[in-house]
């Protein structure tokens, strides 16, 4: 059991949580995940640790409300416990100097993205981080990445923020102007996808966190396999983040889809009828 | 031989009946759930004996001078002297006498592998040629009968010697060795990297063959005897060997198990609708993903085909049946003759209607617009030289393919052994297959880490692993007294 001990809504739907467990706080780096699990008959899903406080003993995890295991999760407060935390599951980032490091992340995918973003910076490459969201309201952690990037670039589909456009819009330009060593790109297994064809053109190499489905977390089970340079590699144990210019992000998106009729309908009687 | 065989009720209890009279008694048949009632239901298959046929079965046991039996059992059970105490009637004390070596009775006596062990051994089979007296449903029935009394015994616990062991994994080598080492006087804590505590025995054998509250109630036992879990703690991630020594723990035994699926490396492996039984069994045992109270969805096949001939495809496939498959199809590639799976749970699978396609093996898998797999191409096989592992090797009939609808394959083909402890720990001898390397007292290349179950064996029984449990625990006490 692990008490909630600070919540904040970034957004309708995205929600940031604080909470003790200080034992991941202490092992964990950027990169890793943790799984949750809400309720005795919850179910087991993995969420890319957000921040940590060694001394305080907590991790920061940000969840966006889709189906009703993130709606259980986000609707717990201050005080409440989550059932399990388990981790820091996957391997750590791969950080070092190289040179200008081009963030780019879309969503919820902006969360994990900010220990990456810090890392990157205190090893000391410039970074450039580049933010996306289809509104003003739905960018988070805006004056946490400007304080830790050395630029940063807002992209909106509908222009209420920043620049009006896409996020490979937003890296295409940083590509254009300057020398970039590398991209790092969380979001959406789509937007991944597009950034991830983008810096392909420009043979620029790029990191892909993936958020795959999975069960146990720890190698057990399979349900996270994909393919990586056409073999199969398990996200929990070989990832989570992979050479995206390898990641075949179609079989990802089919397989993300593994569950969504029953996932559907169970959100239709468990959340929405209440 | 133990030393009880020579107590007076013992001798009195062998002269009542003529070994003569004995031999004469058939061999007992276990009560089973009617097959089509219960390919529909998670209840047990196996029901268990009554009093009055365990008391005949007893009988039938000649209380040999040399019991055979005992050598075929990896954690060295007094067999006659159980059975001799059921026989007189006094079923807890034979109990107790089981707790003695076994700290899961109740679970052995339902997963293992007895007519291998034990019951292979049996003087019955040996000298008579006639059906072994029925070891393993004489202990589960006294396991049962204690648990269902009310008068659980603990088995006796020395004095605290004030040493920390660790141990890492829940499953039935991590539980023998944490039982041991608590009746040693240790003060035993297990991290279990899962939010329940068995391991295998929770994630892996489903309840139709392996009720969880049965060992859930083995559990409580060890928690009587002091020793402490930890869930949702992974050794070589939440913490390090190094933190547990810091802790003050002397001694750590490893037994973490399975890792990952092994998969076949076929084209449309990875459609929807393809997974491991690791996966399946785990979304349905583990998680419970066929109550609608849980969050934990599955996806139910009308046609289910189980890649594979072990014990975990048979659980597979018996457990599609009960998840409301039309068609349940093992699909192995050599003949039944080599299938690895237990006897009985063949038997059982046929009985339920699971269909045994045998000298098939897929292919490739092909699937529908939304990346479902719906068809697997079937190469039929026919049986060749024996190979390395002396059964016939399977070779391709050329030309000779086959399509057959599926809506789940569910490849249970094997498991790698569990990377995480291997690949934290440095100066740990790790084998080329990602086995911990262990000498013949289950101790690793680093003196005070000691290993054993499917992280040593790369797969294995229920039985095997907690032989291995115990003797690490002896080996691991003797170092710890040098």
């Amino acid at each position: 059991m692990n008490k909630i001990v600070a919540k904040e809504h970034f957004s309708e739907n995205v929600v940031k949580l604080v909470v003790e467990a200080p034992l991941i706080a202490k092992s964990r780096k950027a990169g890793h995940f943790v799984i949750v699990r809400v309720g005795e008959k919850g179910e087991r899903i993995p969420l890319t640790i957000a921040d940590a406080d060694v001394e305080k003993g907590t991790i920061t995890l940000v969840a966006q409300k889709i189906g009703v295991s993130t709606h259980k999760l986000c609707a717990l407060n201050v005080g409440d416990e989550i059932t399990d935390v388990v981790g820091p599951l996957g391997k750590a980032t791969h950080i070092e100097n190289f040179g200008t490091v081009v963030c780019a992340g879309g969503g919820v995918g902006v969360a994990p993205l900010l220990p990456i973003v810090k890392a990157m910076k205190a090893a000391g490459n410039r970074v450039v981080t580049v933010l996306a969201a289809r509104n003003k309201d739905l960018i988070i952690l805006e004056d946490e990445m400007r304080q830790a990037s050395d630029e940063v670039i807002i992209m909106t589909d509908d222009g209420s923020a920043g620049k009006k456009g896409l996020v490979t819009e937003g890296v295409e330009s940083v590509i254009k102007r300057e020398k970039v060593d590398l991209c790092v790109t969380i979001g959406p297994a789509i937007m991944m996808k597009f950034v991830s064809l983008l810096t392909k053109k420009y043979e620029l190499p790029t990191v892909a966190s993936l958020n795959t489905i999975m069960v146990d977390g720890t190698g057990m089970c399979g349900a996270c396999r994909l393919t990586v340079g056409g073999k199969t590699k398990f996200v929990c144990v070989d990832g989570p983040e992979f050479d995206a210019h390898q990641v075949d992000f179609d079989e990802m998106l089919m397989r993300m889809g593994a569950y969504k009729e029953l996932e559907q309908a169970d959100f239709a009687n468990k959340i929405l009828k209440k | 031989m133990a030393e009880d065989r020579n107590e007076a009720w013992r001798e009195e209890l062998r002269k009542s009946t003529k070994n003569s009279e004995r031999l004469q008694i058939p061999r007992i048949h276990m009560n089973e759930l009617n097959a089509h009632f219960r390919a529909r239901t998670r209840d047990e298959v196996n029901q268990g004996l009554t009093l009055e046929q365990a008391l005949q079965e007893a009988k039938r046991c000649l209380d040999c001078p040399n019991p055979t039996c005992m050598k075929g059992c990896p954690v060295s059970i007094n067999i006659p002297g159980f059975i001799k105490n059921i026989e007189r009637g006094e079923v807890l004390e034979a109990a107790k006498v089981l707790k003695q070596t076994s700290a899961l009775p109740a679970v052995c006596g339902r997963v293992c592998p007895q007519e291998k062990q034990c019951e292979s051994q049996c003087s019955y089979k040996i000298n008579f040629k006639k059906d072994p007296v029925a070891i393993g449903y004489l202990e589960r029935f006294a396991a049962d009968y204690e648990r269902e009394s009310g008068h659980m015994s603990l088995p006796e616990v020395a004095a605290k010697n004030g040493k920390k062991v660790a141990v890492v994994g829940s499953g039935p080598a991590g539980l023998s060795f944490a039982g041991d080492m608590a009746k040693k006087g240790y003060s035993v804590t297990v991290f279990e990297a899962l939010h329940e505590i068995g391991g295998v025995l929770k994630y892996g054998i489903p309840e139709f063959r392996l009720p969880n509250n049965i060992v859930d109630v083995e559990i409580e036992g060890l928690r009587g005897m002091g020793v402490e879990f930890v869930k949702d703690c992974i050794v070589g991630k939440t913490i390090s060997m190094e933190d547990l020594k810091a802790e003050g723990f002397q001694g750590v035994f490893v037994a973490s198990g399975a890792g990952l699926p092994r998969f076949m490396n076929i084209p449309g492996e990875n459609l929807i609708g393809v997974m491991s039984s690791n996966e399946y069994l785990t979304r349905v045992n583990l998680m419970d993903a066929s109550n609608e109270e849980s969050d934990t969805p599955v996806l139910n096949g009308m046609n289910v085909a189980v890649i594979g001939g072990g014990n975990t495809a048979m659980d597979s496939v018996r457990t599609a049946l009960r998840m409301g498959a039309n068609r349940a199809m093992i699909v192995y590639r050599r003949s039944e003759e080599e299938m690895p799976a237990r006897l009985e749970e063949v038997k059982h699978a046929k009985e339920e209607g699971v269909e045994f396609m045998t000298l098939h093996n897929p292919v490739e898998y092909l699937g529908d617009e939304k990346g479902r797999v719906k068809t697997m191409r079937l190469q039929v096989m026919e049986l060749g030289e024996p190979d390395a592992s002396g059964r016939r090797s399977p070779v391709p009939v050329e030309g000779k393919i086959i399509d057959v609808d599926v809506d789940v394959v569910i490849v249970s083909i094997g498991v790698s052994p569990n990377p995480i402890v291997p690949n934290s720990v440095e100066g740990l001898d790790v084998s080329p297959k990602g086995t911990i390397v262990v000498g013949e007292n289950m101790q690793s290349s680093i003196p005070t880490i000691f290993a054993g179950g499917d992280i040593v064996r790369g797969g294995a029984t229920v039985i095997l692993a907690m032989g291995d449990g115990r003797a690490a625990a002896k080996a691991m006490d003797e170092y710890l007294n040098k």
